[in-house]
């Protein structure tokens, strides 16, 4: 599908024009060494978003979407580019950027209020105020009564949620989520999706959310970056013009459709190519990728 | 109500058939010694050796060497912890020094190192110190080796959330290595302690010194098999305090695994 026949679809080329992007991303490129020789895995993509806003990125998989996410969290180094925090430039963890991984990433030895109260005690936050803090977000992602518990005692969904309030206890300018639902139920996720539109909704909170999953992209997204398959590049910038706020029920709207539809027809192409070249590569005795 | 007393009949129950399970064994060795199928002069009868404990308490000095192995136990424990746990966290740290030491380590484990008795008694003369250090000898290796696995094993991810909170190494140690690697260390505490005990009442006996070792060695001498092996259920003892100690110690540090 081409881009004049998707009104709300924008070349790679176009960044969003927004007055203040408090995330600046410029020409990304990140090339990783392998026994095969040089491999690109993020190819000078660029993308800037402004405060509150919720951008999607989607694409394949091995288009490069974790490893932007761990260079926008500082936690890759080694990349031609630049990323820009409120115009400050990122060159490590900073404290701006708060991130959620897609593994269960709580710590099994603390407690949900001891988790959540993580960040406030590396601030060193008197006890007290590190716990009443801790426990507003616990509330907030639906966790009240569960301070006491351990993650071993909760399932899967609220250990996400757990990580959530974790990170969001930070304050974080932005918060970066890279596929947090990946291991969820397809009902759980949708329902998360919900606690997710409702947090942004209350806290106005900017984020950067990484996933292969479209509902979940268009459900949460204000513009989502289509990337395509290795070298990782941005392929499409699609804006969502659903109304907010939203619920887990608009999947079931025409216009929802219509944008994964749409979506998936960029998707469909670079995920065919991905699969096409991890079997010719699994054929010839290497590793698929 | 059916329930709740079906669940607390569950929660004695294994503590109900292993404790019957052993009274049943005891009562069947007795039953065997006496119509003759288990030689009473090699294993004695369990109500010998019941009536003996008071025997040895009295006559033996028993609580004062159970004092002293377990002081030497404690001693060695406490060695085997710190030194153990602190060369597990130096391999971590230094790659190179991993990779130079590690095999030999672990070779170390496996090695029969209490032929080395010899040479600490040459080094540290007929005492106590060479009970101890015989310990420490033999549990320092699986508290290294296991101490180096359980940090190592971390997960990328927990380690990776420090990171995004941008904690300095000392955070990132204390933080999130050292609880992580817990329960793999006291693994290796568990083992290492074991192998201390084993070496530390079998020093004992070898050189004929100290506590419940040496009087094992006596008793045997004596051919007092009862007392022998109502000795034998003083190490026991002394393995049991160790373990419950290292128990509460892991509860306390972190209460859920």
């Amino acid at each position: 599908m081409s881009a004049a026949t998707m009104p709300a679809g924008r070349s790679a080329a176009d960044v969003p024009a927004s007055a203040e992007p408090i995330l600046v991303v410029r020409d990304i490129v990140k090339r990783f060494e392998t026994p095969d020789g040089i491999l690109t895995a993020v190819d000078h993509v660029s993308l800037t978003v402004a405060p509150g806003e919720f951008v999607g990125v989607i694409g394949p998989s091995g288009c490069g979407k974790s490893t932007l996410f761990n260079i926008i969290g500082g936690l890759l180094d080694g990349y031609d580019g630049t990323v820009r925090v409120a115009d400050e430039l990122i060159k490590g963890p900073h404290p701006s950027i708060g991130m959620i991984f897609q593994e269960e990433s709580t710590f099994p030895w603390r407690t949900v209020i001891d988790n959540v109260a993580f960040p406030l005690e590396i601030a060193g936050l008197p006890k007290t105020e590190r716990y009443e803090r801790a426990r507003h977000f616990v509330g907030l992602v639906g966790l009240n009564g569960f301070e006491r518990r351990y993650p071993t005692e909760l399932s899967g969904g609220m250990r996400q949620r757990v990580s959530m309030a974790r990170t969001l206890a930070a304050e974080p300018k932005i918060m970066l989520m890279d596929e947090p639902f990946a291991a969820l139920d397809e009902q759980t996720r949708l329902l998360l999706g919900d606690k997710v539109l409702q947090i942004q909704q209350q806290l106005k909170q900017t984020t950067l959310l990484i996933t292969h999953n479209i509902t979940e992209a268009v459900q949460l997204s204000d513009r989502i970056l289509v990337m395509t398959y290795r070298p990782g590049k941005v392929k499409r910038i699609v804006d969502i013009h659903l109304p907010r706020p939203r619920t887990s029920e608009i999947v079931s709207s025409e216009a929802f459709g219509r944008y994964v539809a749409q979506i998936w027809s960029d998707l469909r192409e670079e995920a065919t190519r991905g699969l096409s070249e991890d079997e010719a590569k699994t054929l010839h005795g290497g590793a698929p990728a | 109500m059916s329930a709740s007393v079906s669940i607390a009949k569950m929660r004695w129950f294994p503590f109900v058939l292993g404790f019957g399970s052993f009274a049943a064994i005891i009562i069947l060795v007795e039953i065997f010694i006496r119509i003759g199928v288990i030689n009473r002069f090699i294993v004695p009868m369990p109500s010998e050796m019941l009536r003996a404990f008071p025997r040895i308490v009295a006559e033996e000095n028993v609580l004062s060497r159970f004092r002293d192995t377990a002081v030497e136990a404690f001693s060695a424990s406490i060695l085997v912890s710190v030194v153990g746990i602190t060369g597990g966290v130096l391999l971590y740290q230094f790659r190179l020094l991993r990779a130079a030491t590690e095999t030999w380590v672990a070779a170390v484990a496996a090695a029969p190192l209490v032929l080395i008795y010899p040479l600490y008694l040459v080094i540290f003369g007929r005492n106590a110190t060479t009970i101890v250090m015989m310990g420490f000898t033999a549990g320092l290796a699986p508290v290294v080796l296991k101490t180096l696995e359980g940090l190592s094993g971390t997960r990328r991810v927990l380690i990776n959330v420090g990171r995004s909170f941008n904690l300095t190494r000392s955070q990132q140690f204390w933080k999130i290595l050292f609880p992580a690697a817990l329960p793999t260390i006291f693994v290796g505490l568990r083992l290492g302690l074991i192998f201390a005990l084993i070496n530390i009442v079998g020093v004992e006996f070898l050189i004929n010194f100290g506590g419940l070792g040496q009087l094992i060695n006596e008793l045997a001498e004596r051919y007092d098999l009862p007392g022998t092996y109502a000795a034998i259920c003083f190490v026991i003892l002394v393995s049991v305090c160790v373990f419950v100690l290292l128990e509460r110690l892991e509860r306390w540090l972190r209460p859920v695994n």
